[in-house]
């Protein structure tokens, strides 16, 4: 298979751009996706503040990429009708942090149409939201909301880490029928990585393994993958082996995977963005306790930020924010549990 | 009505402090020492020191993610918002919150939010909360052109309405949300104001890059208010003389749009011209004010380049009152 070359950011616009020229039934709305519009600049004056819309309005219309008033619920909820009505519409929400703003067409809506209706009818709508801390964007422009949508029946959730798992995921939740919520990590915009060329899916609900070893299994997703591959590389040098799993979608989320490999390591470290309490890392080790006890040879630590918002100094969002540092820590922990190691 | 000396020389220093804390955090931004998302207030002074000029600490006033110049108008130290722009342990907010989210409760300032279109309704809790005392104090919400298209916003004016309090809304519309024009996301040919009249409040206009027009227009709503007659409007026509936030290209901008409004639609111009032609106060009086302002500035950020950073163990404080 053939390669480009390209950041998320382009991996992202490549695949809107592509799947709107397959696929008539898709359209784009949210807050200067088109930048411009009302101005003396005139429409694409500035194409998106995330620059993964530039260039859209002009291949494809007004009539199907929408620039949208500051109304979360009105455009998330438009999605939700526009997806009952026929559409395949993406919605961007500029910050993960305003699903605040529009949670009831997210959570009573798009999640339990299909369910309510008895099956009867599908919603395919994506919620692109860009999320995550390490930019000193402060308490309501850093937050991961994963774990919140995570916990609702009804909506896919998903979290490259990667170009290519961008592409791949992209892709298949713009070809899926139900509502998907996509995450992009502002600080992973700029991350480089080949990318298939042409169609390129990627089934949800696999897991990525990153690193394969075997002393401890380290699950993570989205903005953590990258601190989790430092550490995992740190501690190969000391001859440590980490089994490291990108789940790249949380809802389904790959249990399979998770419970293989802490099968054949029997040490678990949960590394996840969003604060503890009811999170994706209690989750996990809760799922991993009744289901893998008995290979447990340690307890499963969670690596995750305090039960805070997010500080806007740089120096208590660095404390903030698990780091490469805490990872690995965590790691030697649950090595030296009891010597078991 | 005729100010006093000392009224037109307060307001004429708040207005230049906003001025110079914005033009100099400009700069500081470029040195890449304040961290975060910075959006900058200036040009649109005349707006927030013509409405704040009429509060005491008593009233309340809630602000938006371009709050400074609302934070300082309501009286919130300034070298203290330096260093909580900089995120220093003596921060206003103890470097916890920054730009956007700074707040003082002890002069009647409720917080800046990250959140457009929150202000509004908690500015409605405020004016139930000053209705029940019953002392005449008013809460005022401070929102965008942007922020008139929430629903939060429109619930705010209605439930403001229904419930008879004394919440007034202060549209400041700069033409912009962000890169988008007011034109295009302001689906009227008309304007902010008539959204609150349809809502059953009274409204009024007035020019938000002139201080006296914003003053004077302000003093007859808040006597209107302060009767008891419920909440009330106003939108303020004014201008933004930097991006959306720093960093921002302003490519939306019309040729020589820039040079123009700070030509023709500058309040500190404009009020200087005004009181120096109608005799009102002398140039140097204001010279000696600029020189001043910008000497506390100077003062402010030389402070907050040095201060101690937050103890990164603080970083749980605070959360609660009690755990
Ligand atoms: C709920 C929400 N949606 C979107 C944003 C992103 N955003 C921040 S400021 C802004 C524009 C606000 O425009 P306006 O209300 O006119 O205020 P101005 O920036 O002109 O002061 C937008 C879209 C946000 N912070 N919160
Ligand atoms: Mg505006």
């Amino acid at each position: 298979m053939s390669h480009t070359n390209m950041t998320i950011r382009e991996a992202i616009a490549s695949t809107i751009d592509a799947e709107m020229a397959r696929d008539d039934s898709i359209i784009i709305l949210g807050e200067d996706i088109v930048g411009g519009a009302g101005t003396a600049g005139g429409p694409e004056a500035i194409g998106g503040i995330w620059g993964t819309t530039g260039g859209l309005y002009g291949k494809y219309g007004a009539g199907r990429v929408l620039d949208t008033p500051i109304s979360e619920s009105a455009i998330v909820g438009a999605a939700a009708g526009a997806a009952l009505a026929g559409k395949r519409p993406i919605a961007e929400l500029m910050f993960a942090d305003f699903i605040g703003v529009s949670l009831d067409q997210l959570w009573n809506q798009m999640a339990k149409f299909r369910y309510m209706f008895g099956g009867k009818t599908r919603c395919p709508a994506v919620v692109r939201m860009i999320y995550g801390a390490g930019m000193n964007a402060a308490a309501q422009h850093s937050q991961s909301a994963y774990a919140i949508l995570t916990s609702m029946p009804g909506l896919k959730v998903v979290l490259p880490a990667t170009p290519a798992d961008a592409k791949g995921l992209l892709t298949e939740a713009l070809r899926g029928d139900d509502p998907v919520m996509f995450f992009e990590h502002k600080a992973l915009y700029g991350v480089k990585g080949d990318v298939p060329d042409g169609e390129y899916r990627l089934p949800f609900g696999q897991a990525r393994q990153v690193r394969s070893g075997g002393d401890i299994t380290i699950v993570t997703c989205g903005g953590m993958v990258r601190f989790c591959e430092k550490a995992a590389d740190a501690l190969a040098k000391d001859g440590i082996g980490v089994d490291l799993l990108d789940l790249r979608t949380t809802s389904p989320m790959d249990e399979e995977a998770i419970l293989d490999s802490v099968e054949s390591t029997g040490r678990l470290v949960v590394v996840d963005e969003s604060p503890p309490r009811c999170s994706l890392a209690a989750d996990i080790s809760a799922i991993v306790a009744q289901k893998a006890f008995s290979s447990l040879k340690a307890p499963p630590l969670m690596v995750t930020p305090p039960h805070t918002p997010v500080p806007f100094a740089r120096e208590l969002e660095r404390a903030w924010l698990p780091s490469h540092k805490d990872v690995e820590a965590a790691v030697r922990k649950t090595l030296a549990y009891n010597g078991s190691r | 009505m005729q100010l006093s000396r000392d009224e037109m020389l307060g307001a004429y220093r708040r207005m230049k402090t906003i001025r110079a804390f914005e033009e100099r955090l400009h700069d500081e931004i470029m040195t890449g020492e304040i961290a975060g998302f910075t959006h900058l207030y200036a040009g649109q002074e005349a707006a927030a020191v013509g409405v704040c000029d009429h509060l005491t600490n008593e009233d309340f006033i809630v602000s938006t993610h371009r709050g400074h110049g609302h934070c300082i108008a309501k009286g919130c130290d300034v070298e203290a918002m330096m260093l909580e722009i900089y995120g220093r342990r003596d921060g206003l907010c103890k470097g916890r919150g920054g730009s956007m989210h700074i707040a003082d409760l002890s002069v009647g300032m409720l917080g800046a939010n990250g959140i457009v279109g929150a202000g509004a309704p908690q500015a409605v809790g405020a004016a139930i909360s000053a209705k029940l005392d019953g002392k005449g104090r008013v809460a005022i919400a401070f929102s965008g052109d942007g922020a008139c298209n929430q629903g939060t916003t429109f619930e705010a004016m209605n439930m403001a309405v229904v419930l008879k309090v004394p919440a007034i809304f202060v549209f400041e519309n700069n033409h912009y949300s962000e890169h988008t024009g007011f034109d295009y996301a302001v689906g009227t040919s008309k304007d902010i104001a008539s959204r609150a009249e349809a809502f059953g409040m009274k409204a009024w206009r007035a020019n938000g890059s002139d201080f006296f027009d914003t003053h004077d227009t302000m003093r007859e709503l808040l006597d209107y208010v302060r009767a008891g007659n419920g909440p009330a409007a106003i939108e303020l026509d004014t201008e933004r003389f930097y991006g959306h936030f720093e960093g921002d290209p302003q490519r939306y901008r019309g040729e020589g749009e820039l040079d123009r409004i700070r030509e023709t639609r500058d309040c500190l111009k404009a009020f200087r011209a005004r009181v120096s032609e109608a005799g009102l106060l002398d140039p140097a009086d204001l010279d000696a004010i600029d020189a001043e302002v910008l000497a506390l500035i100077d003062k402010a950020v030389a402070n907050a380049r040095v201060a101690a950073p937050p103890d990164p163990a603080s970083v749980a404080d605070d959360v609660y009152a009690s755990y």
